[in-house]
């Protein structure tokens, strides 16, 4: 038996947004399947998994902060993917962020000054932006791949920051551990939620959404982006510089993630260490098409995948459920929505007229 | 300690004699919740392994009147404060936290929830609630220095450092001083991997070192890749955090081993009996937390014996590796014929010994 992907004639908008949605109900039911088949009570486990961790006004909080990051990226990348220029180097331009912001916290050590912390956002962005310059240099400059460029980079950028705080940055009285001194006060994020970690930088993302949004949908900068996106050869009659648009998309993005890193070290962390992310730069990659690539739609799968590592750690403490199970949710997550994405786009078409060749298929 | 908590004393207290007055116990206690934090997944080898051994001795020795817990693969981010804060607040009575990178998290978690008690692994930040705890690790680097200087032909040692911090410094150093004793002529060679775990690189610095004449490879990360590339090439390896003759059965001299199963089982046994203090453990040889692995059947009698004798005189306190005269790289003498350094200069070691070939990363 043959199966034919057919492309459907049109695609309905409709579907663009349900996808998703599809996507995250497969996964549940799925999920709940697979819980069965370990011996676990399905509803009960979900409900651990995806109710535990935000039944609290801690927990809420604890699910923006682990989201702040992830939205940030992701929105800067969204930009970059409608254009066509794939930035996989998010993690890199994140760590630079957190170097430049982190490094100006650390020469500042002893300032009160209420201008420190926004100096160290500007030095954040600045500083992924810089990162992000080079790909887009290369790019446009040599016409070299920006996916190999910037994910090269993010291996130079992690080893820049070993090579800081096991240097010069190093804590003075720690030691010899490779970390920085603790932030003061006034390099410190502040928290909106007395008792809680919830900083400012989640609602710096929030703020971040809403402009791109309005840059999108309303302006022709936005027009741009998905022409070049959707019809480079029509964009390039239009007048619409591609070479610009490479610019600009890497720029942004490389802003974000730097910003991102920053709002990391001056929140949470409080502090430079060998590691700052998790890999924050590439699951944003994810949570960018599972928004699909739409300011909105970012901040909720930012939320998402927040959730599900949050759900992993409640489902490992109050049922012993191993780790890898947050890693197969994203998986099936990911996997569901590219499925559901060829399906609206092509038709599967039996192919009765193939008979079965001789020697099978 | 607050009134709260002292009150929560006095009533249990009172409880418990009203209980004993009856005669019968009406139902059992509701069990200790023992929680851990492990910077990796569990797998079969390593140093995650080792911290869920002494979370299942724990198991063992109290049953039902425990219950442990445990979350896997927290980064040392921001993540860690979160998952710490989670088991403080879902009822953990102790708490340990096994990475480096979770001190300072451990410690802003400590401060909200004083009855609560947590131990933090490698660290040096202590507070009313919060221990630390550490093993003597370069006691068995100074016996593995022993055995490789005997086994190498081409007296060139390599050694897989994960990063430059004190602890690994002075493992390279203990190694080397017990290495150069044997065979003075024996140099190490260091290669940095910027990872506790990383099977790819772990295996290339091996066959890297390899390449440049090492015929006895020391790791200080936890993959077996280097053993495995050791038994391929024909050379030897030293096993790190557990036993992994498994992996590489020809080319694994011994291995040192981490064993938290006392500690674990004991600071579990101080919180149920309420005598749980604060406090610094450093532990080696005599403690049980580091062991050595059976000696490979390739060593020659006679230097598994000086192994041996060596093991017991650390344990008696007899053998104290950092003990001098001990040089630096520049030939200096740095710790005078006869004196022992004091483990506040071993706790921040920053600087190599004579014979080791490598410029610390600074």
């Amino acid at each position: 038996m043959l199966f034919k992907l057919e492309p459907r004639g049109g695609i309905s908008a409709r579907m663009v947004y349900l996808t998703p949605l599809l996507a995250v109900g497969f996964t549940l039911v799925v999920g709940a399947a697979l819980f069965a088949a370990l011996g676990y009570d399905p509803i009960h486990t979900l409900k651990v998994f995806f109710i535990h961790p935000v039944n609290s006004v801690q927990g809420l909080a604890e699910l923006g902060v682990k989201a702040t990051p992830l939205i940030l990226i992701g929105l800067g990348l969204a930009v970059g993917f409608r254009a066509n220029v794939w930035n996989i180097g998010a993690e890199g331009q994140l760590t630079l962020g957190a170097i430049a912001g982190g490094g100006v916290a650390l020469y500042f050590y002893d300032s009160n000054s209420p201008l420190l912390l926004p100096a160290m956002m500007v030095a954040g962005v600045l500083g992924g932006m810089a990162w992000a310059a080079i790909p887009a240099f290369l790019k446009t400059r040599f016409n070299t791949n920006e996916i190999l460029t910037s994910l090269m980079l993010t291996y130079v950028a992690l080893l820049l920051l070993a090579m800081l705080v096991n240097g010069p940055w190093r804590d003075p009285d720690g030691y010899n551990f490779p970390e920085s001194r603790i932030f003061s006060e006034a390099a410190t994020l502040p928290i909106i939620l007395e008792g809680t970690r919830l900083h400012l930088g989640a609602a710096i993302a929030l703020l971040v959404a809403v402009i791109l949004w309005f840059l999108f949908s309303r302006t022709l900068f936005g027009f741009q982006v998905r022409v070049i996106g959707q019809a480079p050869a029509a964009a390039g009659y239009a007048g619409f510089s591609q070479k610009k648009m490479v610019w600009i998309s890497l720029l942004l993005a490389g802003g974000l993630a730097g910003l991102a890193g920053l709002v990391e070290v001056a929140g949470p962390i409080g502090q430079l260490l060998p590691r700052i992310s998790p890999g924050y730069g590439f699951t944003a990659i994810i949570v960018a098409f599972l928004g699909r690539l739409h300011p909105v739609g970012v901040v909720l799968a930012g939320l998402l995948m927040a959730l599900s590592y949050l759900g992993g750690e409640s489902a490992q403490i109050e049922l012993g459920l191993p780790v890898a199970m947050t890693g197969v949710f994203q998986g099936m997550l990911l996997f569901f929505l590219l499925a559901s994405d060829v399906l609206v786009t092509y038709r599967l078409r039996l192919l009765p007229g193939l008979k079965r060749r001789a020697g099978g298929v | 300690m607050n009134i709260m908590s002292r009150l929560k004393k006095v009533s249990l207290a009172a409880a418990c004699a009203a209980m004993l007055g009856m005669g019968t116990v009406a139902q059992a206690a509701e069990p200790t919740k023992v929680g851990f934090v492990y910077v990796g997944p569990i797998g079969d080898h390593g140093w995650t392994y080792r911290h869920d051994i002494g979370r299942l001795a724990i198991d063992k020795a109290f049953g039902d009147q425990v219950k442990t817990t445990f979350v896997e693969s927290v980064s040392e981010g921001a993540d860690a404060e979160r998952v710490i804060r989670q088991l403080a607040s879902s009822g953990h009575n102790l708490i340990f936290t096994t990475s480096f990178g979770y001190m300072n998290p451990t410690i802003k978690v400590a401060k909200q929830f004083a009855d609560v008690k947590f131990e933090h692994a490698t660290g040096y930040k202590r507070a009313k609630n919060v221990s630390t705890y550490m093993a003597r690790f370069y006691e068995g680097r100074y016996v593995a220095g022993l055995v490789a200087g005997k086994m190498t032909k081409s007296n060139t040692i390599g050694y897989i450092g994960s990063f430059p911090i004190p602890e690994v410094v002075r493992g390279i150093n203990a190694f080397t001083l017990a290495l150069r004793k044997v065979n003075p002529d024996a140099t190490v060679k260091v290669v940095w991997v910027n990872s506790w775990y990383d099977p790819g690189k772990e295996g290339d610095a091996a066959k890297t070192l390899i390449d440049q004449g090492a015929d006895v490879i020391l790791q200080h990360t936890d993959s077996p890749a280097p053993l495995q590339v050791a038994e391929k090439r024909g050379v030897y390896g030293v096993g790190q955090a557990s036993d992994m003759a498994k992996f590489a059965p020809k080319a694994q001299l011994t291995a040192i081993i981490d064993n938290w199963d006392g500690y674990y089982v004991q600071r579990t046994k101080d919180v149920i009996e309420g005598t749980w203090e604060s406090k610094d453990t450093w532990g080696g040889f005599d403690s049980g937390m580091v062991e050595m692995a059976p000696f490979n059947e390739v060593i020659p009698a006679d230097t598994i014996a000086s192994a041996k004798a060596a093991i017991e005189a650390i344990k008696s306190g007899e053998l104290k590796p950092f003990t001098g005269p001990i040089k630096d790289q520049s030939g200096k003498v740095v710790v005078a014929e006869g004196v022992s350094m004091p483990d506040s200069d071993l706790l921040k070691m920053n600087w190599y010994v004579e014979g080791v070939e490598d410029k610390l990363p600074k």
